[in-house]
């Protein structure tokens, strides 16, 4: 306290609050009953065209519609037929074998890089499913399951993933951050946030030009912490973008609890009300609940009535990445204590309790989801793996910068390509 | 880049003379342009709408295109860049204008991660066709936050350009050519030079651009390209390498120390017109490099570099360098601080002596 004399009265000692997780691993003891779970089905569904203030109580509530007997109930009830859930377990199924096969492949040294979405599926499978295939979507690092949903090639994601001669971005990109005009799946960016505002300018875009299509993004809560997060909020709010913007709390950011990124005093969807933005805060791990809310959101932003404001409540089953170890600050029991389930467990079940699946239908497409995965990967592995040399051509290095190579990357490229010739005289060898 | 195919009409004024406008009103008319050709360009940004910004340049185009082609935003630099960047992802050809660049910081990390590196990342698949306007340098009694000449932190970047003009002529042209250009363009407006050239001299009357040669600006479309220099006078004894509001200190700066000098007003500093750089270099033999911009990593130390490198066994004296200095700029000592014609004529005289 060198710039202040010595103390010499009796006010309260001010204290700094450093939020801690309830749980470390080790010592304690997992215990996940102060979240709150509401009985599925008890959740109003305003009008999709409702105030912003009509929402205000779904920001702390939580939108659940699969309830622990298997059913569907309540308002939010999106009421799909049995194909279109068969389908969303499907690319469930899909992104699991997806999920799995690349872990592996990056322990066996074949890319640098991995990021699984386990437990979170739903946040951006059903979501997706809720969507046009055309509305533009602004994803964040764990949302494979927009693309997949979408149709997207696995033979492409791989050679993505690859980094290898038959990657079409050129092995430029960090394994996982795909994009993908066709597919409406803008490219990823590995600064966090930054595509959430991105998102409303694609959307104020669209609403300039009188065009149907709306635009989502998604973001984890750690980075609703970011800048551009409030900017996106604002923008959305101001022009009334026909936007949504997902917020996947998945509770970890990398190995900071959500607390820090402020869910200690408010949820994240309450952020919503602040902004005049619709809010809502729905179980991510129903499916059904997932997809009701973001086709509600998307609904409300394609008849100019406003942009919203989803939180996902989730849960990251797995590491944040393949260069993250889960084991050192979280405890291992959490994931199986997680109150609100596995999203593909509940489907499942959901499916069978209609009568409209069975185990051995499960096990089977399980079974053809890791084979095609395996397929795919062989076929991709003919494109070569990360670092052995099947990579796109050196001289790509240079193109893109700008639209027209400019005379420093020119010479830049020649200088390139003379290293190389003075590397390998007798020509590069592969 | 893109070079003009039309003819420009000469405009004429009501009495018959060349039409004449200063800066803002040559910004304006080259947005008035590009808005009436493509209606994908959309100008934004704080008091850029219905006021038509601080400076007016953006003056009348809300009224003229209408309030979702030209409107106000909040003040979020970060959001204005970022909406630039998905506008222009979707096919518009945003044109954000940040107030004044001291406040483009917190939209930098838009500009030079995202706008800057989209098309490479995306290999093609999506690009940000944007113009940042933002006016810029010292000399307006700005204090440090109305001063700052950042452009190196912006030709620092990969995949973005970056333009400045010196004139209304080239105001309007290469501003054109930008919201043309499908890269991400950075358009500084030095904002000293807005109403009339300034010769360096701050006790001396202010000048307008009424009699300048540049000041005529024709009606209609024309575009300057990208990455091509401007000559603006010629002479043996040293080659003086500039861009913005300094072209017209050095100008005058050379005019009453009587020294011939071919003085190039770079207009764009990302890409550079090396050809133009060298062929003079290599001609005179000495290099005067002034910018206003803070000296240590300043865009002159490229220019310096690349001088070095291509043409060293042509000079005949060190190149000099005339910047500000590595301060903030500061409010009561502008003037100490700005580098005008003192510090240029030492420069002159160290050079000329060699």
């Amino acid at each position: 306290m060198a710039d202040r004399p010595e103390r010499t009265d009796n006010k309260p000692q001010l204290s700094l609050h450093i939020p801690e997780p309830n749980y470390r691993p080790g010592a304690d003891e997992v215990d996940f009953s102060a979240i709150e779970i509401p009985e599925a089905g008890a959740q109003p569904r305003p009008d999709e065209a409702c105030d912003p203030t009509e929402t205000h109580g779904l920001c702390t509530d939580l939108i659940r519609v699969l309830g622990e007997d298997n059913r569907a109930h309540g308002p939010w009830d999106p009421k799909l037929d049995p194909d279109t859930l068969r389908e969303m377990l499907h690319h469930f199924s899909l992104v699991r074998a997806f999920d799995e096969r690349m872990f592996r492949g990056q322990r066996q040294g074949k890319t640098s890089f991995y990021m699984k979405c386990t437990g979170e599926e739903a946040t951006s499978i059903s979501t997706s499913m809720a969507l046009q295939q055309d509305d533009m979507v602004f994803p964040s690092y764990r949302q494979q399951g927009v693309l997949i949903a979408r149709g997207y090639p696995l033979l492409e994601m791989i050679n993505q993933i690859y980094s290898n001669s038959g990657d079409k971005l050129k092995g430029r990109q960090l394994p996982i951050m795909y994009s993908s005009r066709e597919h409406s799946f803008f490219s990823i960016s590995g600064n966090l946030a930054t595509q959430v505002p991105q998102a409303v300018g694609w959307a104020m875009a669209s609403a300039i030009k009188h065009d149907t299509r709306i635009a989502a993004s998604w973001v984890g809560e750690g980075s609703t912490a970011e800048g551009d997060f409030h900017a996106a909020c604002t923008f959305a709010s101001v022009y009334n973008a026909p936007v949504i913007l997902n917020v996947i709390n998945n509770q970890w950011a990398i190995s900071s609890f959500s607390g820090f990124a402020g869910s200690e005093r408010a949820t994240f969807a309450s952020r919503a009300i602040g902004y005049g933005l619709a809010g809502l805060r729905v179980d991510g791990n129903d499916p059904l609940a997932c997809y009701a809310a973001e086709r509600w959101a998307a609904n409300r932003a394609r008849t100019n009535s406003g942009p919203t404001l989803i939180e996902f409540f989730t849960y990251r089953a797995e590491g944040h990445s393949t260069s993250d170890d889960p084991s050192g600050y979280r405890s291992a029991q959490e994931r199986d204590a997680w109150p609100l389930g596995d999203p593909v467990v509940r489907l499942k079940n959901h499916l069978i309790e209609l009568g409209e699946w069975d185990e051995d239908r499960q096990a089977e497409m399980d079974l053809k989801a890791a084979e095609k995965v395996k397929a795919d990967t062989k076929e991709a592995e003919k494109n070569g793996i990360l670092g052995h040399g099947m990579h796109q051509p050196f001289h790509t290095m240079f193109e893109d910068v700008f639209e027209e190579e400019p005379w420093h990357l020119k010479e830049q490229n020649a200088q390139s390509q003379a290293e190389r010739d003075k590397k390998y005289p007798d020509g590069v060898p592969h | 880049m893109s070079e003009t195919k039309e003819k420009p009409k000469q405009g004429r004024d009501a009495t018959g003379d060349d039409r004449r406008l200063n800066m803002i009103e040559a910004i304006n008319d080259a947005l008035d342009v590009a808005m009436g050709r493509d209606d994908n360009v959309v100008v934004f940004g704080e008091d850029a709408g219905y006021f038509g910004g601080v400076f007016r340049c953006t003056a009348g185009l809300q009224e003229k295109y209408g309030k979702t082609r030209a409107f106000d935003t909040p003040i979020s630099e970060c959001g204005i860049i970022a909406t630039a960047i998905g506008m222009g992802a979707y096919g518009l050809r945003p044109v954000p204008e940040i107030q004044f660049a001291d406040y483009i910081y917190p939209g930098y990390d838009q500009i030079i991660s995202e706008a800057a590196r989209l098309r490479y990342r995306s290999a093609g698949e999506f690009s940000a066709p944007i113009t940042i306007r933002s006016p810029f340098g010292g000399g307006i009694f700005g204090g440090q936050t109305h001063s700052q000449s950042p452009e190196s932190l912006f030709t620092h970047a990969s995949g973005i350009k970056t333009v400045i003009p010196a004139t209304p002529y080239d105001a309007k042209g290469l501003l054109i050519a930008a919201i043309e250009d499908n890269d991400p363009v950075i358009f500084f407006e030095p904002k000293r030079i807005y109403n009339g050239p300034f010769d360096g001299f701050f006790d001396r009357p202010v000048k307008n651009w009424k009699s300048h040669p540049d000041s005529v600006v024709p009606e209609g479309h024309y575009a300057i390209p990208l990455g091509k220099a401007r000559l603006v006078t010629e002479g043996e004894q040293l080659t003086v390498l500039t861009y913005g509001t300094m072209v017209h200190v050095a100008k005058a700066v050379m005019e009453e120390k009587g020294v011939e000098a071919d003085i190039l007003d770079l207009r764009t500093l990302v890409p550079l017109d090396i050809e133009a750089v060298e062929k003079s270099v290599k001609k005179t033999g000495k290099c005067l490099i002034i910018h206003e911009a803070t000296r240590t990593s300043g865009f002159g130390a490229e220019l310096s570099a690349l001088v070095q490198e291509r043409s060293f066994y042509h000079l005949e004296a060190p190149i000099e360098r005339v910047t500000g200095f590595d301060t903030p700029y500061p409010h009561s000592l502008e003037w100490a601080y700005f580098p005008g014609p003192v510090r240029i004529g030492a420069a002159l005289d160290k050079l000329l002596s060699e």
